[in-house]
């Protein structure tokens, strides 16, 4: 059971009770996901980038905690109108963190899980158009994306671990 | 970290109706029940029992006649039988490990459930350290053992089984009459064990009529103060002590008896026993108005636990598909209904409730647990609150979720 008192602050709490940018974008540019909910946890960001590589718009939903949905909620709000390489570099879990007024350390993972997908996003856009990536945008996977590949590997483990039904 | 408390609860106020349905983890404490202790701090019988002066004398005659009360309460042959402990979790880590040190000399093997609560699953497993072993027993789709494995299990290195009467998460009702007879008719030394405290005050309880040697029940269960449990152990069995300190008037719990505490406790059990048909009857009515008010207005919903008299009267508990349970007690907090979930969001990738998974669920069904335990203290207009408050609570939460992870 989940019983740890989260002492979430304010802006948490507001952004959870009323989630900006919260909902299905019909005419995103890019989806990305990650997480998964058999690990109690999952984003999707949709955003709608221009040919500046501009981030017009962004949304997310969330399968998640409060702190999920406030972390997503957050980051949509502070990429918005950002070229793709800011976000890039200047997105990271920790300033999601700092921005959202900070959260309880068995929360950070939420952070971490909403710029991975962030990340993700703006790798894919490369990816969909088949243009070579920007020098900027690392091979290696950053550190929330791996972050993000090891719950979703976790996830799948833990799916594997749970016995069928002849064995009960 | 205060400050933001003292913000979060800000959030509640204005708030005008509050059902409390969390019993499973603390319990409102009805005021029949504290004015019954208030006077043993310090208007009458505040002394140590043991000791030879009227405060401690006093103190031994109301403590002797809850020892009796109890154990009249619990089906136990006599007071002797009983031991009070600070609760639950206390009671059962001294049948556990008083039972296997008490017994090392016979053999190291303990037999468990999969779904026993916490305090027994992880003091079973601890006994490792001592060169003990512990094998769990599965469970169907309801939580019901399966009595086949359990026999398969018992052998002549076996010293302990331990089976809750009634599982807390998802109200089970086990068969432990039967149990206990299947256990010792295969190795009649073992010692067995129930964990009593989500029976007692629930289901009718007999510990000899169950035939178990040690038994535990718990305050707090039953609408008692927190700090107070009890262990029964059959006359004629050795265990050992767990804790040492000075001995008073129970040879296996060391330390000054709390004589307000046990009192509340033996107020409570009065008070669950007065009219029990009754008290139960309505436990059973409010949980099943409840649970079909809940069904009534929302979809894709399990069902965790078995249906009808086979499940504890006062147990609810529902996954919520396509809501994760810690958002869900948030915004129902915010409406003033209290609530717990077997979701695993307080860690990263921690493991959602043992229970459901060993039930089958799927980890998803656990995250969007919501566990609700009616008492006889709720009123018909607490749980009408309830369902005008709950269904709109889960479809702001599935409208943030949205399509995400349906697959």
């Amino acid at each position: 059971m989940s019983r740890i008192p989260l002492p979430y602050n304010p802006k948490v709490m507001d952004l959870f009770r009323n989630p900006k940018n919260l909902g299905k974008m019909d005419d995103a540019t890019v989806v990305a996901v990650a997480g998964n909910p058999a690990c109690g946890d999952m984003i999707t960001f949709y955003l709608k980038i221009n040919d500046q590589e501009v981030i017009e718009k962004a949304s997310f939903e969330s399968y998640g905690c409060a702190a999920n949905i406030a972390t997503s909620s957050i980051v949509t709000e502070m990429i918005k109108g950002m070229t793709l390489e800011a976000a890039w570099k200047d997105i990271t879990w920790k300033k999601v963190t700092e921005e959202i007024g900070g959260l309880p350390s068995v929360k950070f993972h939420c952070g971490v899980l909403a710029v991975g997908a962030l990340k993700r996003a703006i790798r894919q856009y490369y990816a969909q158009r088949g243009v070579e990536a920007p020098a900027w945008l690392s091979k290696e996977h950053t550190f929330e994306e791996k972050q993000a590949l090891e719950e979703e590997e976790l996830a799948r483990t833990l799916s594997k671990r749970m016995k069928p039904e002849a064995e009960r | 970290m205060v400050e933001n408390v003292k913000e979060l609860l800000k959030l509640h106020e204005g708030i005008t109706h509050e059902v409390y349905l969390d019993n499973e983890n603390s319990t409102i404490v009805p005021q029949e029940v504290v004015d019954a202790m208030l006077p043993y701090y310090n208007k009458k019988a505040y002394g140590n029992p043991s000791l030879t002066h009227k405060p401690g004398w006093e103190a031994f005659e109301v403590i002797m006649g809850c020892f009796s009360k109890i154990s009249h309460f619990i089906g136990a042959k006599n007071l002797e039988e009983i031991t009070f402990t600070p609760s639950e979790t206390e009671a059962n880590n001294l049948a556990i490990m008083g039972s296997c040190f008490a017994q090392k000399a016979k053999g190291k093997k303990i037999v468990i459930s999969e779904i026993e609560p916490i305090n027994v699953l992880q003091t079973a497993e601890m006994m490792g350290k001592f060169g003990f072993s512990t094998q769990k027993i599965p469970v169907n789709a309801e939580g019901f053992i399966n009595l086949e494995k359990l026999k398969e299990a018992i052998d002549k290195e076996t010293i302990l089984v331990s089976i809750a009467t009634v599982n807390n998460e998802i109200g089970t009702i086990q068969p432990i009459k039967e149990a206990v007879d299947i256990v010792k008719a295969k190795n009649p030394q073992v010692l067995f064990h129930t964990d009593a405290s989500d029976a007692y005050g629930r289901i009718p309880l007999n510990v000899r009529n169950l035939g178990v040697d040690l038994a535990t029940v718990s305050s707090y269960k039953i609408q008692g103060p927190r700090g107070m449990g009890a262990m029964y152990l059959r006359e004629g069995i050795n265990l050992e002590r767990i804790l040492e300190g000075q001995i008073g008037t129970q040879k296996l719990w060391p330390g000054v008896e709390n004589t307000p505490l046990i009192v509340g406790f033996t107020r409570a059990s009065e008070l669950a026993f007065s009219d029990f048909e009754g008290n139960i009857a309505k436990m059973r009515r409010l949980r099943d108005k409840l649970v079909d008010g809940i069904f009534a207005e929302l979809s894709d919903l399990r069902f965790n636990g078995p249906k009808g008299d086979k499940r504890s009267p006062d147990n609810a508990n529902i996954s919520i598909l396509r809501a994760e349970g810690e958002a869900l007690t948030i915004e129902l907090s915010l409406k003033g209904v209290y609530v717990s979930s077997g979701s695993a969001c307080s860690r990263r990738l921690l493991q959602p409730s043992h229970v459901l998974v060993a039930i089958g669920r799927v980890f998803e069904e656990a995250h969007g647990s919501l566990l609700m335990k009616t008492t006889r203290s709720h009123t018909e207009e607490d749980i009408a609150y309830v369902l005008e408050v709950l269904p709109t609570a889960v479809n702001r939460i599935r409208g943030i979720v949205g399509s995400t992870g349906v697959h």
